[in-house]
């Protein structure tokens, strides 16, 4: 990461020029408050924000004016939570998003909520109205601290200039450490404009802010030896993996140990190795779940459980002994019941718990269990139907195969999301990114804008559907202006097609509003519209000629899949059923859709 | 297992600290049954007190959202170890006649609570002890009327014997 020294931001232009000598007090030095939140933000090494201006955040944009830091105008600021957040997931470096007052700050909540229950480094800074003024029903003005609190890690509202650095300096401290999760600070446009006088050598003092990083010696010590004890072991990671991709690894191939890897964990220990299972749950492989049914011990690492990985609690891995490794404490035995817990950072427990097993353990140990899993791995390889119209399947399959994987994919939320989840094949680490536990529709357009600064020697392929795309398509503005290689894959089915599928097995067919090709844009004409080279394909020869084009031309393409408008995502587990009784569907080889199990009670 | 459980909850003294905390029970349904919160022995640092009911491990669970939030900095579910708790309480009893007022004044001393102001129709009372002890005196006043009473709900400490910052070695008596 670059090191920013106070020299840099000193010989840029502020409006109100560092007055360090002048004043002849070193460290020292005067400007006004938004300057001073531009300098504390170069000071964390930011380079790039996402935002939009208004009214109350006028003197932080004015100061911007003149600041190293590069701001990339978005056109909705939910758009800029979702890019700031999608920065941090590609990088590791935190996000950052700039919204005015009222509804600039209202329009970020999902970005919050979104980055919140995905574990996102964003620190999001927001103009309020003056101080004077707040509580009064002032123009634009919301309770925005408030309203942020449940969907933050931590807020603040500063109504002193002289706090400045020291809450952005605590704001990017809580938003990258522990469980890292999104920062809101609001900052009232009178203290934006008072006079700022002092040093950015803060430092941070919170009492109650103390993740536990380093495992406890005695919890690893009675891990190493429960997993050395067991037949049939699993190791399933989740987004905690993501940044520790080379321990999981080692960890995983020193002890010939079965990977399964989340939703939120995808790429950060291979798709396509062999030791992977693929992503569990209730889209999830057979192999996968059929390994959580049936192991002794699962070693969840850095994951939280969510009920889409574990269907119905009473029926997951009702057979095994459970290691759960965390940095939250707060998440262990939180739905499943941890019988070894270890609270820390997986970059220090995973090392120290392979160290223990060492001697305990021989990889032979499992080779009968690795036999079940292989057979099944074999019986249930990904398949679908080809028989009909082009269907969403091998559109991603010819996406993955044109750009060899070697690119960073975005999401949005529905069937394509969980077909690009298990046929995207991800191999490396922070290129899969997807709204996993908010489910935002919206997220994967802005999203790929945010990965394509953070990573800009990569192409950004966005799968997205014909509802999702709807719900933030005026990014294709931002897109546009910065010329970014963005190719936007549109599995267009005419459906809101989750929910059709839903209402198709769990809902007697009875299909309420979900229909959507009546009344949808020419996707092509509508990217020209924008400057953007745009394609509408309906058939496969067009489509396996197009794709390998448009992803080598590193520029903005939208891609127009019409596809068949009845394709369900299985295996499929119903909601509030358990991973045993998955239906298998086009995954059983040579047989019709299945029925196996009695739907279960439909929970949503 | 439903339990009421007394949680005695360490806090920056930091505007909206309240609301993150109570958002943590209501986002549950929780109901606060009583909430004290005042500074406590260190500056800056308040002590909150609350008493709520609910399910063993949905309360486990709120013990730890709480201790992540930044504010808080210290959280303890009295219910765990013995603790010593009491409450304050001002009750203002109607005084219709001279035998009433006798009768009220002795079931008051029988109590130990306090007259902190007199009127020609009523009397002001200050009581502290647990729960049971409120409920007990205002059952005896219900019958002479009740105008109006405040009560501060529960404040709580461990007891000295369970702290463990009092864990010191026997002293040797000369």
């Amino acid at each position: 990461m670059k090191q920013y020294a106070v020299k840099q931001f000193a010989v840029k232009k502020y409006a109100v020029k560092l007055q360090e000598e002048a004043m002849g007090q070193p460290g020292k030095v005067r400007m006004n408050g938004a300057a001073a939140v531009l300098v504390a933000l170069e000071k964390q090494g930011v380079d790039t924000v996402f935002g939009l201006p208004g009214g109350a955040i006028m003197p932080i944009y004015d100061a911007l004016y003149d600041s190293s830091i590069r701001h990339i105008l978005m056109r909705h600021e939910q758009a800029g939570a979702h890019a700031a957040d999608a920065y941090y997931r590609a990088s590791g470096r935190p996000g950052v998003t700039f919204a005015t007052s009222g509804p600039g700050a209202t329009n970020l909540v999902t970005g919050l909520a979104t980055a919140m229950m995905d574990s996102s480094a964003l620190v999001a800074i927001t103009g309020n109205v003056a101080t004077p003024l707040i509580g009064t029903d002032a123009f634009q003005e919301a309770d925005v601290y408030g309203i942020t609190l449940p969907v933050t890690k931590h807020n603040y509202l500063v109504k002193r200039v002289e706090d400045i650095p020291r809450v952005i300096a605590e704001a990017f401290h809580i938003a990258g450490t522990g469980r890292p999760g999104p920062v809101l600070v609001d900052i009232p446009k009178d203290v934006q404009q008072a006079a700022f006088e002092g040093s950015f050598g803060v430092e941070i003092d919170l009492p109650g802010y103390r993740p536990t990083v380093k495992g406890h010696a005695g919890q690893i010590r009675r891990a190493a030896k429960t997993i050395a004890e067991a037949k049939r072991p699993i190791l399933m990671v989740g987004g905690g993996a993501q940044s520790v991709p080379d321990e999981v690894a080692a960890f995983a191939e020193a002890n010939g140990l079965p990977v399964i890897t989340t939703l939120m964990g995808l790429g950060a220990y291979p798709y396509g190795a062999a030791q992977s299972l693929g992503m569990p749950g209730m889209h999830g492989t057979v192999t996968a779940n059929r390994a959580i049914t049936n192991c002794d011990l699962i070693i969840g690492a850095g994951l939280r459980f969510d009920d889409r990985v574990t269907g119905k609690l009473s029926r997951f891995a009702p057979n095994a002994t459970v290691v759960h490794i965390d940095v939250d404490p707060a998440e262990i035995s939180k739905l499943v019941k941890a019988h070894v817990p270890v609270v820390g950072d997986l970059r220090d427990v995973l090392p120290r718990l392979a160290e223990e097993l060492a001697p305990l353990v021989s990889a032979e140990r499992w080779a009968p269990w690795w036999a079940q899993l292989n057979e099944w791995k074999g019986a249930y390889p990904e398949r679908y139907k080809t028989d009909k119209e082009l269907v969403s399947q091998e559109v991603i399959e010819m996406l993955r195969d044109a750009s060899k994987g070697e690119c960073i994919v975005t999401t949005d939320v529905g069937q394509h999301q969980m077909f690009a989840a298990r046929l995207f094949t991800t191999n490396r680490p922070r290129t899969f990114i997807t709204s996993g536990g908010l489910g935002t529709m919206g997220f994967g357009l802005p999203a790929a804008i945010g990965a394509a600064f953070a990573r800009p020697d990569e192409t950004v392929v966005v799968v997205s559907g014909d509802g999702s795309i709807q719900m933030n398509i005026q990014e294709l503005a931002t897109v546009y202006k910065h010329q970014l290689p963005i190719v936007i894959a549109i599995c267009n089915n005419g459906m809101l097609g989750m929910v059709r599928q839903w209402q198709e097995m769990f809902h007697a067919q009875r299909y309420s509003e979900v229909y959507l090709a009546d009344s949808n844009p020419d996707f092509a004409k509508l990217a020209e519209a924008y400057g953007i080279e745009g394609h509408n394909i309906f058939d496969r020869e067009s489509a396996r000629r197009i794709v390998p084009q448009a992803l080598a031309k590193r520029k903005p393409v939208l891609l127009n899949f019409v596809v068949y408008d009845s394709e369900k995502v299985f295996p499929m587990i119903p909601a509030g059923a358990g991973v045993d009784e998955m239906i298998i569907g086009d995954q059983e080889p040579d047989a019709p859709v299945s029925s196996e199990g009695e739907p279960a009670e439909v929970v949503a | 297992m439903v339990h009421r459980h007394v949680l005695s909850v360490t806090v920056r003294d930091q505007p909206g600290v309240l609301v993150r905390i109570a958002g943590l029970f209501a986002r549950r349904a929780f109901n606060i049954e009583s909430l004290s919160v005042a500074q406590s022995e260190q500056p800056g640092v308040s002590r909150t007190t609350f008493v709520v009911t609910g399910e063993d491990g949905t309360i486990e669970q709120v013990e730890k959202q709480l201790q992540k939030l930044i504010d808080v900095i210290k959280v303890i579910d009295h219910s765990d170890a013995p603790s010593v708790e009491r409450e304050l309480m001002l009750i203002k009893v109607a005084v219709r006649s001279p035998e009433d007022r006798v009768e009220i004044r002795q079931i008051a001393q029988d109590f130990r609570a306090h007259i902190i102001d007199v009127h020609r129709d009523a009397l002001v009372f200050e009581l502290t002890g647990d729960d049971g002890k409120m409920n007990a005196f205002i059952d005896q006043m219900l019958p002479f009327g009740i105008v109006e009473l405040t009560r501060t709900g529960r404040v709580a400490l461990s007891r000295s014997s369970s702290d463990p910052r009092l864990r010191r070695p026997i002293q040797k008596v000369a």
